[in-house]
């Protein structure tokens, strides 16, 4: 059984099904969950006929209605980027998964820069972002894509600060080995060791810092002047329908997993959970990591369906004069603290 | 220089805080094919007609904002209620329509009739898949009578 396993192609055929499995399923149960808490914050129902009991299908039956929509092109757009640009922001979602560990062995390649390749691939989207917004050939979606290029280039800045000061107290920046870093006990009562994770180890400005850059690096409310409905109609978004719009919809709540995957490996400990033993990691893990996931997810799902939109210059004051500064500062502490302990 | 805003968090967090009690509360939603909704007192539903007071004055076909009262009337000679007396005229209705694809439930028309041949019910379901049977006519807008609720009690 364990020689079956080893063979490259059915690992690499085994992880690239398990990755898009739990992505997309993902994808879908967060879309789910955003129409039924968003409903019930709002004193609504939601969803509730489709698939007989509490509207379960909801996210099926509109993929499939998108499925069936004809995939509109405008006349003077660029097909071919036009076309390209849903498939860019996709592929960028779901790359970061391959460094995510769901336990100590179920990793889809545990890189000695997963850290560094993970920022790289995920500012991927923001050229995807540009794509379609270029070549929509409409007013709408060029200043959508470039407002989103705009903040999501302020943003990626305090984002990989805050994860620069992760990297410093784990000394490495493999997630399993940041993973297993926070794993390892800090002190000890009475004989049991406590580990903490990095969120309670000092780095809880760090964390803020992360979520809200990864907020607005989804570009959801507060941060969704991209988007802003009511002036740009929907952004870079504008033109596209069918397919290509449904690979956008996926993509970004496939991005909200991914983002809280990546705040949930590098601040609340991932797939190690105190009380779980480094032996069971490989089947607890997953469990431990979706958990820690949907608690992030909720937050930002609570986050949009509470908060108001912020202005432009709003939102880029908050990244450059506030995160940016507070990020470094951050690195210098987290650095002074990792020199002198 | 912007003028800077005031410190912002505790309105975020009592926003937060709100959306989460709101979350687990039960939502006041009726579910309308399964459970009715029970109308308002004076809720405006349907308008019905009462063709015995009706005497074709037209003021509210006149105060209608969407001209969606149709009224056709004719005089009739009506013979004289005293041996010796003189004939009196008397209106008669022989069209009265209201058009519910036109009609925005200000209610003007049931206000201003002088003699309370207009009347409100609760009655909403009489949707129709095509919009000329919104067109109700005097048969149907008296058909409503029977469900005009009682008129709440006078204030003393």
């Amino acid at each position: 059984m364990m020689d079956f396993l080893d063979g490259f192609w059915i690992q690499l055929i085994l992880k690239v099904v398990g990755i898009l499995l739990v992505v997309l399923t993902g994808a879908l149960v967060v879309i789910y969950a955003e129409l039924k808490i968003g409903s019930h914050m709002q004193s609504r129902i939601g969803p509730y006929y489709a698939g007989g009991r509490y509207g379960w299908a909801q996210p099926l039956a509109d993929g499939l209605k998108f499925l069936q929509k004809e995939d509109l092109a405008p006349d003077g757009a660029d097909r071919a980027v036009y076309g390209f640009a849903p498939y860019v922001v996709m592929m960028s979602t779901i790359a970061v998964f391959v460094v995510v560990p769901f336990g100590p062995d179920l990793v889809g390649s545990n890189l000695d820069i997963g850290a560094f390749y993970l920022l790289a691939i995920s500012s991927l989207s923001v050229l995807g972002i540009l794509m379609a917004g270029w070549s929509s050939a409409n007013k709408y979606s060029l200043m959508g894509g470039l407002r989103a290029a705009a903040q999501l280039i302020a943003y990626e800045l305090p984002l990989v600060l805050a994860v620069v000061a992760v990297v410093v107290q784990a000394g490495t920046m493999s997630l399993n080995g940041i993973v297993e870093a926070q794993a390892q006990p800090v002190f000890s009562i009475g004989g049991f060791d406590v580990a903490l994770p990095y969120v309670i180890q000092g780095q809880i400005l760090g964390f803020g810092i992360f979520m809200i850059a990864a907020v607005a690096e989804l570009s959801r409310i507060p941060f969704d002047m991209p988007i802003a409905e009511s002036e740009l109609t929907m952004g870079y978004l504008t033109e596209y329908s069918g397919i290509r719009f449904t690979m956008f919809f996926l993509g970004e709540y496939a991005s909200m997993i991914g983002l809280s995957a990546i705040a949930a490996t590098l601040y609340l400990g991932g797939y190690a959970a105190p009380g779980i033993p480094e032996s069971l990691g490989n089947f607890a893990g997953p469990g431990v990591l979706l958990l820690k996931i949907a608690v992030l997810v909720f937050v930002i799902i609570w986050i949009r369906w509470t908060w108001p939109r912020l202005r432009e210059d709003q939102l880029q004051r908050l990244a450059w004069t506030w995160l940016i500064p507070l990020a470094l500062l951050n690195i210098g502490l987290v650095s002074i603290f990792k020199v002198v302990f | 220089m912007t003028k800077r805003i005031a410190f912002p968090f505790p309105g975020l967090g009592q926003g937060m805080w709100l959306t989460l009690k709101t979350m687990f509360k039960k939502a006041p939603v009726t579910m309308y094919p399964q459970e009715q909704e029970i109308p308002v007192p004076r809720a405006r539903g349907v308008i019905s007609l009462d063709v015995d007071n009706c005497t074709v004055c037209m003021l509210c076909a006149r105060e209608c904002p969407d001209w969606c009262i149709y009224i056709e009337g004719h005089k009739e000679e009506q013979p004289p209620s005293k041996p010796g007396g003189r004939p009196r005229a008397r209106a008669t209705l022989d069209r009265f329509d209201i058009d519910y694809s036109l009609c925005m439930y200000c209610g003007i028309c049931v206000e201003v009739c002088p003699f309370d041949a207009l009347h409100w019910s609760p009655e909403y379901e009489y949707s129709e898949d095509n919009v000329e049977s919104l067109l109700h006519d005097k048969d149907r807008l008296t058909e409503w009578l029977a469900t005009v609720p009682e008129p709440p009690a006078l204030e003393s």
